[in-house]
């Protein structure tokens, strides 16, 4: 699981590459927590799955938990090119709700 | 055509990459679609999760995951010797988790039962078994 980001016009721009399970989560959370709180000069953040080639249920409790911690911060969270599978379980959690989606 | 296997692996994370990929060449033959082969290995995972989280809080135990293919449609079935579900209803509703502090979803039967056409879980004399199916539409039997 790689983890790749950028700063232009004010966004954070994280990209996930790999698989997102159980196995992977964990790591996921601690490097994401890591750039979340190193980065500075960002006032929102969109999560790129284009290249998550594996999700389940696990990585939802992954996003939820950063929304939270940016939440404390005022800074939304966006959600963009996610695979079909990533979509649906996004949809029946009601992940949009609180992580828009964008294209 | 009937093919069966049955394979028994430790209640670790690091085997479930292992898991839903040995799913998925077993089914190959039934020619699935992407969608359908991303289905059922999105379920199975939700599953042997679901045995690496609760099933075994005091030792490390093992899955046991056995697969029948018939014509077009694929039986699964995932199980372990764990500690049991309290309570197999509550489990089965959208959101919930007995591990909230977990930064967990409580959607993984919900997953399961949306990917899969079958879903039905049981407590045994030991552990629990979780059943599913599914049915392959694409495939092209009687070749």
């Amino acid at each position: 699981m790689q983890i790749k980001s950028r700063i232009v016009n004010k966004t954070l721009y994280i990209l996930l590459s790999g698989e997102l399970d159980e196995y992977t989560a964990s790591s996921v959370r601690k490097n994401l927590d890591t750039l979340l709180d190193t980065q500075k000069g960002f006032v929102q953040i969109v999560i790129d799955l284009s290249e998550l080639t594996f999700m389940d249920s696990t990585g939802v409790g992954v996003l939820i938990g950063r929304y939270k911690k940016m939440r404390e911060c005022n800074k939304p969270i966006f959600i963009t090119n996610p695979s079909r599978n990533a979509e649906r379980i996004f949809k029946m959690s009601g992940l949009y709700d609180i992580m828009p989606k964008i294209v | 055509m009937k093919n069966s296997m049955e394979i028994k692996f430790k209640a670790i994370a690091e085997n479930e990459s292992f898991a839903r990929n040995v799913v998925a060449s077993f089914i190959l033959p039934l020619n699935p679609s992407i969608s359908e082969l991303e289905d059922i290995k999105t379920a199975v995972n939700e599953a042997v999760t679901n045995v690496i989280v609760h099933a075994y809080p005091e030792k490390t135990g093992y899955v046991t995951m056995k697969i029948i293919t018939h014509d077009n449609k694929v039986n699964i079935s995932i199980s372990d010797n764990g500690i049991g579900i309290q309570d197999i209803e509550r489990a089965l509703t959208p959101f919930y988790t007995s591990k909230p502090n977990q930064e967990r979803s409580g959607m993984g039967f919900t997953v399961m039962e949306s990917f899969m056409d079958k879903l039905e879980v049981r407590n045994n004399k030991e552990g629990v078994t979780v059943n599913m199916e599914k049915e392959i539409e694409q495939a092209v039997v009687g070749i």
